[in-house]
């Protein structure tokens, strides 16, 4: 336990890469297996379910540091992390014992789950004191499965390439579905991952799907893009969809389908279960889940919805209908075709969606245009039919892993987002580095326009990102200084500043108070020119809803 | 009668009528210590310890009309007994003691209760009515003894200087960068200072206080030293071009709020030292403990928590609104004296053979850097 609190205060203390991946490999290079291979699953992302209720937790701190609730509470909203919080306000030991990561999570920490309130807190406490106070955060975020610490999947793999002596890429496939354990990572598992690679190559095993690739967003004025990109006969357009992106995997008579988490999410969508049939083994497609009706896509709000269910019943499967979209073809007939030109893999791609003739599989359509001049006129039609925009693949591209920086072969050419000015009317402090900062707002537009000298303003969306730290800074002086009413660690403040607020979609929502949801809004930027008076209406937010999410067709019965 | 009370030009002495540490220009002011928000230009007449002097003298003029006390030692003004006791917060910084018909008020100002090279150790002074800080009033603030942060830093800077790279270390240039340098271990390398640091180096020594060897990083002739110096700098150098000198150096942030490690990462240094000159919360609560006072003001930093707190340990306990350090906007804030200065000697002052102390009084004249800015920085 102590050698990787060590190792997650070495990563936290750097923002270099280099210098984090030289953690990561000393800590490999000197780590038994079992632990190492519990290491992995926490660095990669992998998070067990929640082993103790935080509602516990903080009654165990309150006990144990004889604070009453209000001061935790203060405390916890000065520090903006409840493990760091505990671990400040707990006692600690002088030192750790030399117990090593598996051993403590495996036998001391997940037989905590399950257990009755009572002994979980008679058992807990004395665990949490034999750590000193580094041990005790990295502890208690392991228990809440809050466990980050700024590393990233792919320098993961590449400290573990170090370590192996092997292919960065060839780890990054080993790795894929890792996390995914619903077995416990064993020293088996971390040796199968670091094991040298056998002449005859490897095959992966069961329903493991191939690591994503991914594309990098594009910038540039469309009249640069000729000089970046060359034509676009030497590229493949298709529409950007706003679904979740998925590989089927169909092997050994068996179908998975996987999200780009690397969650295994086939009992989310039996409509696709009946590809068993139609597909033949070895055959993995990438592509992507959205809910279809009429011939077009729907709203993602809509498949969020369906996500949200626990279980899925015939009126959801009715309503809610999805696809695949298929724009990838990764395996066929049991051989990686990851190395082969984009154009190969999508003629063969088109070839196995139309021989299947299933209507849950459709191939994503392509588009074609004589200019980027062309192609940019048809990107324009993007919100009116429901996508993001285009994503330019080049014909000869392989499918690589991850966002790499250096390739430029997959390009996202997204639309610029919608846009609403939006008045701040509440704020909270932030978490993490922002702790103590008055960093997330609640933003306002008004009920009515401005010749109704009794509107009101109506809080539609929350947003936390895209101020510089100096801006940061500023707006929270101005929130101190003009504060209405505190609640607990959220104030009002006197309407004054307005913000362009940037979304990529725009719902209708029973749950929301203005009935407008919007997705992903951050601001784009402080308008200090205007006043409050002129920022967006209720109505002009309204009329930014695309057809196809007009109440009568789309709204789904909440019950 | 109440002997202090908050005005809007500052903490008001009615029976004496002066001020303590006031943020706007009054006739008589008496200030704790030398920090920008307790001591301000424009009083007419300022009452402070003889050994903070020095220091208020080079921060507001040598020409104030300032009047001084030893610790201890106590003046009778309009029937009011004043006396200044050390704060333990930075050279010179004081509690002033207030005597008036019996009753007893102790103004803290900024303290520290736990002793160190730099300046004279705090003493507690019984009183009626005592007004504290409350900078670090939070249970989630514990320090631990200065001995561990020094061995710590040089650690930190014996590593660095073994692989070839400067340790950069900011810190206030007055007060912290004093403490730091008495905690060095001055055999591992040079110690390089910016040039906010070493007037105030310099006023420390005047004062008698030991302190390692510094030097401007211009006057190395073997460059290859540089890298394996540690560099004193204010928090305000931090990322301006006088940073490139060092190379690929590691950094670091000596400060209280590195307790936490969101004010930390938003630092963006490699490391965090909690080295503070302010008490922490079982300091906060000793010193109060010990006044024996049944009534607190306080007066800033976190506020409500310990007036709260203080309320359910039986005391009568209330708010001063002052304008003294803003609640948590303190991590940032930085001296606008400090950020004026050049980080070193103009050159043509500048002499690899003149003495670092000669070289220090030309700092002050020199203009504003243009570069010294803090940059913003995308999050």
């Amino acid at each position: 336990m102590k050698a990787f609190a060590d190792l997650y205060y070495r990563l936290d203390a750097t923002t270099s890469s280099n210098a984090k991946l030289a953690a990561l490999r000393d800590y490999f290079l000197l780590a038994s297996a079992a632990d190492a291979a519990w290491a992995v699953y926490f660095l990669a992302g992998g998070r067990p379910r929640q082993l103790v209720p935080t509602k516990l937790l903080r009654a165990l701190t309150l006990s144990a540091s004889q604070l009453p609730e209000w001061l935790f509470e203060e405390s916890y909203h000065a520090v903006g992390d409840l493990a760091e919080t505990m671990a400040l306000l707990l006692p600690d030991a002088s030192h750790t014992s030399n117990q090593g990561l598996a051993s403590w999570v495996e036998n001391n920490l997940l037989p905590l789950r399950g257990l009755p309130p009572e002994t979980l807190s008679q058992q807990l406490l004395p665990l949490l004191l034999q750590l000193d106070q580094r041990s005790q955060l990295v502890c208690i975020k392991l228990i809440t499965g809050s466990f980050r610490v700024g590393v990233s999947r792919l320098l993961v793999t590449r400290a573990l390439a170090a370590v192996a002596g092997i292919d960065a890429k060839r780890i990054a496939q080993r790795l894929v579905g890792y996390t995914d354990l619903a077995a416990r990572p064993t020293a088996a598992h971390y040796l199968k991952l670091i094991a040298p690679v056998h002449e005859d190559g490897e095959t992966l095993s069961e329903g493991q799907p191939y690591p994503f690739f991914l594309a990098h967003p594009l910038q540039l004025p469309t009249e640069q893009l000729a000089a970046i990109l060359g034509g676009p006969e030497d590229w493949q357009v298709e529409w950007k969809w706003d679904g979740i992106r998925a590989q089927l995997v169909k092997r050994d008579g068996q179908l998975w389908l996987w999200s780009r988490g690397e969650e295994l999410v086939t009992e989310r969508f039996p409509e696709l279960h009946g590809l068993l049939q139609h597909l033949p083994d070895g055959t993995v497609l990438d592509g992507e889940l959205v809910v279809w009706k009429q011939g077009q896509v729907q709203p993602f709000a809509l498949l969020q919805q369906r996500l949200g269910r626990k279980t899925l019943n015939s009126k959801i499967l009715q309503n809610l209908p999805v696809v695949l979209l298929a724009y990838d073809l990764l395996e066929w007939q049991g051989q990686d075709w990851r190395e082969q030109a984009q154009s190969v893999r999508r003629t063969q791609l088109e070839e196995i969606v139309l021989s299947c003739q299933q209507p849950q599989l459709q191939i994503s359509p392509l588009i074609s245009g004589a200019s980027w001049q062309a192609l940019d006129k048809q990107r324009a039609a993007s919100s009116s039919l429901g996508v993001e925009g285009f994503m330019l693949k080049r014909k000869d591209a392989h499918y690589g892993i991850g966002r790499t920086k250096d390739v430029g072969v997959w390009w996202k050419w997204k639309i610029d987002p919608y846009t609403a000015d939006a008045v701040l009317i509440y704020a909270q402090t932030g978490h993490g580095r922002r702790a103590s900062l008055y960093t997330d707002y609640t933003f306002a537009v008004w009920d009515s326009p401005q010749d109704n000298p009794e509107r009101k303003l109506l809080p539609f969306a929350k947003a936390y990102s895209g101020l510089t730290d100096a801006e940061m800074r500023e707006v929270d002086a101005i929130i101190r200084k003009t504060t209405l009413e505190k609640f607990g660690p959220v104030r009002s403040v006197t309407p004054t500043m307005v913000f362009e607020l940037g979304f990529e979609g725009i719902a209708l929502s029973s749950r929301h108070k203005s009935g407008i949801a919007v997705r992903f809004p951050r601001m784009l930027r402080w308008r200090q020119d205007k006043p409050v008076a002129e920022a967006d209406t209720l109505q002009s937010l309204q009329a930014l809803l695309p057809q196809a999410a007009s109440p009568a067709s789309q709204e789904v019965d909440e019950s | 009668m109440d002997l202090i009370i908050a005005r809007p030009e500052g903490l008001y002495c009615p029976p004496g009528d002066f001020y303590i540490d006031p943020w706007r220009p009054v006739d008589r002011a008496v200030i704790t210590h030398g920090h920008g928000d307790h001591a301000r230009t424009g009083h007419q007449h300022y009452l402070a310890t003889a050994a903070g002097a020095g220091i208020l003298r080079k921060r507001l003029g040598e020409h104030i009309n300032l009047q001084t006390l030893e610790y201890g030692e106590s003046l009778q003004h309009h029937g009011v007994n004043i006396s200044l006791h050390p704060a333990g917060h930075v050279l010179g910084s004081a509690q002033v003691r207030v005597e008036y018909q019996g009753e007893v008020w102790v103004a803290s100002g900024d303290y520290k209760v736990e002793p160190d090279g730099t300046c004279t150790p705090f003493e507690s002074v019984r009183c009626h009515t005592f007004i504290t800080e409350s900078t670090f009033g939070l249970p989630i603030y514990r320090w631990q003894a200065q001995q561990q942060i020094f061995a710590d830093i040089n650690q930190w800077w014996q590593s660095n200087a073994e692989q070839n790279r400067a340790s950069v270390l900011f810190c206030y240039a007055f007060g912290k960068a004093q403490r730091v340098l008495s905690g060095l271990n001055q055999h591992i390398g040079p110690i390089l200072v910016h040039g906010a640091v070493e007037p105030l180096n310099q006023i420390y020594r005047q004062a008698g206080i030991a302190l390692p060897l510094t030097h401007y990083v211009s006057e190395i002739e073997d460059k290859a030293q540089i890298s394996k110096s540690l560099v004193l700098a204010p928090p305000s150098a931090q990322g301006t071009p006088w940073m490139k000198r060092f190379g690929d150096y590691s950094d670091a942030f000596a400060s209280g709020w590195m307790q936490l490690r969101g004010t930390r990462r938003r630092r963006g240094v490699d490391r965090g030292f909690i080295l503070s000159d302010h008490a922490d919360w079982p300091g906060l609560q000793t010193a109060i403990k010990a006044t024996g006072a049944e009534r607190v003001f306080v007066t800033h930093g976190q506020i409500h928590p310990m007036v709260r707190w203080l309320c359910e340990q039986g005391l009568d306990a209330q708010a001063f609104v002052t304008e003294y350090g803003e609640e948590a906007a303190e991590a940032e804030t930085d001296f606008a004296a400090e950020s004026a200065l050049s980080p070193e000697p103009s050159a043509n002052t500048s002499s690899a053979n003149q003495p670092a102390a000669e070289i220090a009084t030309t700092t002050a004249t020199t203009a504003t850097h243009p570069h010294l800015r803090q940059k913003a920085r995308r999050t």
